[in-house]
């Protein structure tokens, strides 16, 4: 065996044995922000086969203080995330097979890139998406690491179908809209603590050892010198409509197909068109070129300056509408321009 | 009274009588939060009955959305 992942392999519980078993997995990434950015570094490093990673948005300079696989030339660039995280990602390890993918996940994206799976990381902002990754991959059977963090605070939790309760069992009430927006900032170590946990239990199941899952919710606070584990295991429900005995996978049912939402903290709204898959984007250039305001773009979108908004149109057709967080304004205002 | 929370002694006013007291004094009330006292997770619906003793042991995990 080479060289390169001797340390890793010296570490009993991993060997050579397990080496190889990390080197048979895909593992996808939903997210490639804070979480994702870590969770992907280390799994590379770590050699793991195949990494797939998802992510709907593009570098801006706020990312650069904790998302670590990016640069200020990617955020003057501004490329979408996903392929800035592949491109720094294969840098660091050629022999790992790494897909990117800028998409803005729901449902039917989300099934068709479960396929050959063996494990999902949580590395999204929201409980929308959550909640849609528990239903999938309870109806798939596929293992997740939930991992969240805000301020100096984060937690994780590893859901196993069948064995864990899911996300759906904890949370119970779910929050709605407005109140999963934390604008209350975040710090670096934070968003590493919790990678640190996610990233370890990935490991632990990509070499089978399930024995040594943590099997506890874990908190933390890293400025209030905090740190929680509850074992949870009572909280699963045999009723519960995502994993329990008659499953009915709400959050995939009366999904609501969001047309436009609100990005938290960002002073954003997306507007996803359910008309539109691929916006070409020459002829969207021509097109705002005669209009009032400055047209740039890179291979993956075109930003447009309109007076004191700034629209950014992806291939996928979803526009971000940055400098207001009305979603009505933002639709009057992508209907002025679009038509 | 003194109890300890997530692993840490803490001061508590004596007017917090409740679960729910004690959540609503940490700022946690809002929240979709998991209650363990005493090695038991407390029942959602029961948060404001249960009530707190001296030298609880407390652990509290809330939810939160950021990533």
């Amino acid at each position: 065996m080479e060289t390169r992942y001797s340390r890793q392999t010296l570490f009993k519980p991993i060997g050579e044995k397990g080496q190889h078993l990390l080197q048979q997995k895909h593992v996808l990434i939903i997210g490639a922000g804070a979480l994702g950015t870590g969770n992907a570094e280390n799994l590379v490093r770590a050699g793991v086969g195949t990494v797939t990673i998802v992510d709907r948005d593009y570098v801006e300079k706020s990312n650069l203080q904790r998302q670590q696989l990016y640069s200020e030339q990617d955020a003057f660039e501004r490329l979408p995330k996903a392929v800035a995280a592949k491109t720094r990602l294969e840098a660091i390890n050629s022999q790992v097979d790494i897909r990117a993918h800028v998409l803005d996940i729901r449902k039917e994206e989300l099934e068709g890139l479960l396929k050959g799976i063996d494990l999902l990381i949580d590395a999204t902002d929201n409980f929308d998406t959550r909640l849609i990754i528990n239903d999938l991959t309870q109806k798939n059977d596929i293992p997740w690491i939930y991992g969240a963090c805000v301020g100096s605070y984060g937690l994780s939790f590893t859901v196993i179908p069948k064995d864990t309760p899911c996300l759906h069992c904890l949370m119970e009430t779910i929050p709605l809209g407005g109140a999963t927006c934390d604008t209350a900032g975040i710090i670096a170590p934070a968003v590493q603590m919790v990678v640190a946990h996610q990233t370890t239990e990935a490991m632990k199941l990509l070499v089978n050892d399930k024995a040594s899952l943590r099997k506890r919710l874990i908190s933390f606070d890293l400025w209030k010198n905090e740190q929680s584990t509850i074992d949870v295991s009572s909280l699963k429900n045999k009723h519960c409509l995502s994993c329990g005995t008659k499953p009915t996978y709400p959050f995939l049912s009366f999904e609501k197909q969001l047309k436009s939402s609100v990005l938290c903290g960002r002073d954003s709204v997306q507007i996803r068109p359910s008309d539109i898959m691929t916006r070409d984007l020459q002829a969207l250039k021509e097109q705002l070129s005669h209009l009032e305001g400055k047209v740039e773009s890179n291979p993956y979108l075109v930003t447009f300056f309109h007076q004191k908004h700034r629209l950014v149109f992806f291939l996928d057709g979803r526009v971000l509408i940055h400098g207001t967080s009305d979603i009505s304004e933002a639709r009057t205002i992508y209907h002025q321009i679009i038509g | 009274m003194f109890i300890q929370v997530n692993g840490k002694k803490d001061e508590v006013p004596e007017s917090l009588h409740t679960i729910a007291d004690l959540l609503s004094h940490y700022g946690l009330d809002k929240k979709v939060v998991i209650v363990e006292q005493n090695g038991v997770i407390i029942d959602k619906t029961t948060h404001s009955e249960t009530l707190l003793t001296a030298d609880d042991q407390l652990e509290f995990v809330h939810f939160v959305g950021g990533g």
